[in-house]
């Protein structure tokens, strides 16, 4: 494949999973949101698939597979079980002010692109230019986990912040060495098995999931 | 090295027994003696890097030299003493309901899971391992500070597991990128993220990427230091959790994130040339001592006093090895060993105290010294020692920390002083009234731990008094290496 093509087709991954991640922002379905951020790991596998073969990065097939078991479909089945479980498939939840949250996220791509510029240029890689976007992901989905007043919508902001952090690896440097990347899925794993622990515990003790009900603990008076 | 996989074998192979026996009436027995092994273990390690010098093995996936050898061993010992503590606390805890069988085998469990984390994270070689050992030792502590299941408990552990995960994700993409400019000297592959080729290689790093890069790394690891604005789930974490975690957190947690920031701020320093990272670690001490010390004053639960004193003592240590250089950097080291001893003697102190009362609100504890003399006496000498009065430990590091600072940077000694003042105000009063005054205390049917609180604080003592010459030797040898 050439390579102005090979580019064409990462940078219009890289714009997918932008949408991908404006969309969850605004998204208030929680089983939706599930489907999103399966989408999210589908696209980043794709992403990873295609660096891995036309720039010739072996080393990425096992990220590949790692990413398309682990975020395509282990975390996501986890999270519809749970959500099953709790009894949420019809939960919905508002999300504030859309348009100034929307405001406020489209500073913050702005903003990533601005502090991964002179990143980018130093990396050697062909697809350092969506750096920014990676950023970008990283900064929206703590957003997200902000404005968001249900635990497992949060849990899923915190989840795609690790996906655009993975996307950061793999566009600045073809990705993190093999050791490293399977400890952090393997952190991932586990975090996501505690939060569902956790997720039991929050509605035993307080009846529902929200997190307004965890905002007791202040230096009290 | 056998002693080196002894070390790290051990405490993963008690989690594993503790997981599947961890109910058994023994268990708490056998997390001790697990624990006494791994220190046993940590101190043929030392004695080994003492004569040997600095060592890298198996393959370069550790390495062991005067700065990591140092915080093992301390780790091991706060572990042991800990676990001492815990058997008696806990049987306590069980006594009254508070916990279940099956909650003190995951307790167990995880606390042995938890030594692990603390170990790789300081023996490994590999910049990413670090930041995957501290993500874990975030999960392996979780649960355990929701272990009673109270609503505050959740709240607390809900709270610390999104924002350090949050936090420790910054460090991540900081661990990326400085992977981005270790690639360009060091070629693709294992060996760039690996210290001891870093070290190497550390003047020619590019300046931009790692200074972007230690922001990143400082703000994410800076959320496990405690380092004020990032320190909101720490009181939290360590007034909900069972007390024997809060020692842990405080005397073993905090230090091994602080040696994450370290060991990248000499990276960076070297790379930059501009003293920034040095600044910004200043700025981030200085702003923690000041709001922990007038966060100190508003404080009516005992374990939240005392945790705010940790992100006090914590900012202190971080301002010390941000000025730089060799003495400071004693000072530092020094601090960070001396705090340690004193916070986990205060909290198992605390612990006791909180068994007989029946609570951790400051003004309903009162007269200690008149039920139980030993635990009065632990807590007063050991919230002494934690002041900075002489002759303790704890006053040497401050001391040579300030002086430091008087001369280098005049500007930074008035906050410091104005700081510790606050924070000795704010924590004697109470200390004299929880201590002294008319009881409230009860009798526990088992008698307290106290061994470790007495030998910890003898420790803090000889510190202030007289550092044997091997072990100056060995902080100076550290000290010119991260200085």
């Amino acid at each position: 494949m050439s390579t102005p093509l090979v580019g064409q087709i990462i940078n219009l991954l890289a714009a997918v999973l932008l949408l991908i991640v404006f969309a969850m922002l605004a998204q208030r379905r929680l089983l939706r949101l599930i489907h999103l951020f399966a989408l999210q790991g589908a696209v980043l596998t794709l992403n990873t698939l295609v660096v891995a073969v036309t720039l010739h990065q072996s080393h990425l097939y096992f990220s590949v597979i790692l990413n398309l078991v682990l975020k395509v479909i282990v975390l996501p089945w986890i999270l519809i079980r749970l959500v099953d479980r709790l009894d949420l498939r019809r939960d919905a939840e508002s999300v504030g002010n859309l348009p100034l949250i929307m405001l406020v996220a489209v500073v913050l791509v702005i903003l990533s692109f601005n502090v991964a510029l002179p990143i980018s240029e130093l990396a050697g890689t062909m697809t350092r230019g969506t750096l920014g976007i990676a950023m970008a992901s990283v900064l929206i989905s703590f957003l997200m986990m902000i404005t968001r007043r249900k635990a497992v919508a949060q849990v899923i902001g915190f989840l795609s912040m690790e996906n655009g952090l993975f996307f950061a690896a793999t566009s600045a440097t073809y990705g993190m060495p093999m050791v490293v990347e399977l400890g952090i899925a393997l952190d991932v794993l586990v975090a996501t098995f505690i939060f569902g622990i956790f997720f039991f515990q929050i509605r035993e003790t307080f009846d529902s999931l929200d997190i307004r009900n965890l905002e007791n603990l202040k230096d009290r008076e | 090295m056998t002693e080196l996989l002894l070390v790290l074998c051990l405490p993963l192979i008690g989690a594993f027994t503790l997981g599947l026996r961890g109910d058994r009436p023994w268990a708490a027995e056998a997390n001790a003696s697990f624990s006494l092994l791994t220190l046993l273990a940590a101190l043929a390690l030392t004695a080994r890097v003492m004569s040997l010098g600095p060592q890298v093995v198996l393959a370069e996936l550790f390495f062991v030299d005067a700065f990591n050898v140092f915080l093992v061993a301390l780790t091991a010992f706060v572990g042991f003493t800990t676990s001492l503590f815990s058997r008696v606390y806990m049987r306590v805890e069980q006594d009254r309901g508070r916990v279940t069988v099956r909650r003190l085998r995951l307790y167990h469990a995880m606390y042995q899971m938890f030594m692990f984390t603390m170990f790789l994270a300081l023996l490994t070689n590999n910049v990413g391992i670090l930041w995957v050992a501290l993500e874990a030792a975030t999960l392996a502590t979780v649960l355990l500070v929701s272990l009673y299941r109270t609503p505050e408990s959740i709240e607390a552990a809900w709270k610390y597991f999104i924002l350090c995960g949050v936090g420790i994700a910054q460090a991540l993409f900081g661990t990326i990128l400085l992977y981005v400019a270790a690639e360009r000297v060091l070629g693709a592959g294992g060996s760039a993220l690996l210290w001891t080729h870093l070290y190497e290689v550390k003047d020619q790093l590019e300046p931009t990427v790692l200074g972007i890069a230690f922001v990143f790394l400082l703000v994410g690891y800076g959320t496990k230091v405690g380092l004020a604005p990032l320190h909101n789930w720490l009181p939290d974490a360590h007034a909900e959790g069972p007390t024997p975690i809060s020692a842990v957190l405080s005397g073993l947690l905090l230090n091994v994130a602080l040696y994450a920031v370290v060991r990248n701020k000499v990276l960076v320093d070297a790379a930059v040339g501009n003293h920034l990272p040095g600044y910004l670690m200043m700025g981030f001490g200085l702003l923690s001592v000041l709001v922990a010390a007038f966060f100190l004053y508003r404080q009516k639960d005992v374990k939240r006093l005392f945790a705010y004193s940790s992100i006090e003592h914590m900012g202190i240590a971080t301002f010390a090895f941000g000025m730089g250089g060799p003495v400071a950097a004693f000072g530092g080291l020094l601090h960070m060993t001396a705090h340690s001893l004193t916070k986990s003697a205060i909290f198992f102190a605390v612990g006791h105290a909180v068994q007989k009362t029946g609570t951790q609100v400051m003004s309903d504890i009162r007269g200690l010294i008149h039920h139980s003399p030993a635990v009065g006496w632990g807590l007063m000498i050991g919230g002494i020692a934690i002041l900075g009065i002489p002759p303790f430990g704890v006053f040497a590091s401050e001391f040579i920390i300030l002086t430091t600072a008087m001369r280098d940077h005049p500007w930074a000694a008035p906050v410091l002083l104005l700081g510790l003042g606050v924070a000795f105000a704010a924590i004697f009063t109470r200390l004299q009234a929880m201590v002294f005054g008319d009881t409230t205390a009860k009798r526990l049917p088992r008698p307290p731990a106290l061994l470790p609180v007495f030998v910890h604080l003898l420790l803090v003592l000889v510190l202030g008094l007289y550092i044997p010459p091997y072990l100056a030797a060995w902080y100076r040898q550290a000290a010119a290496m991260i200085g």
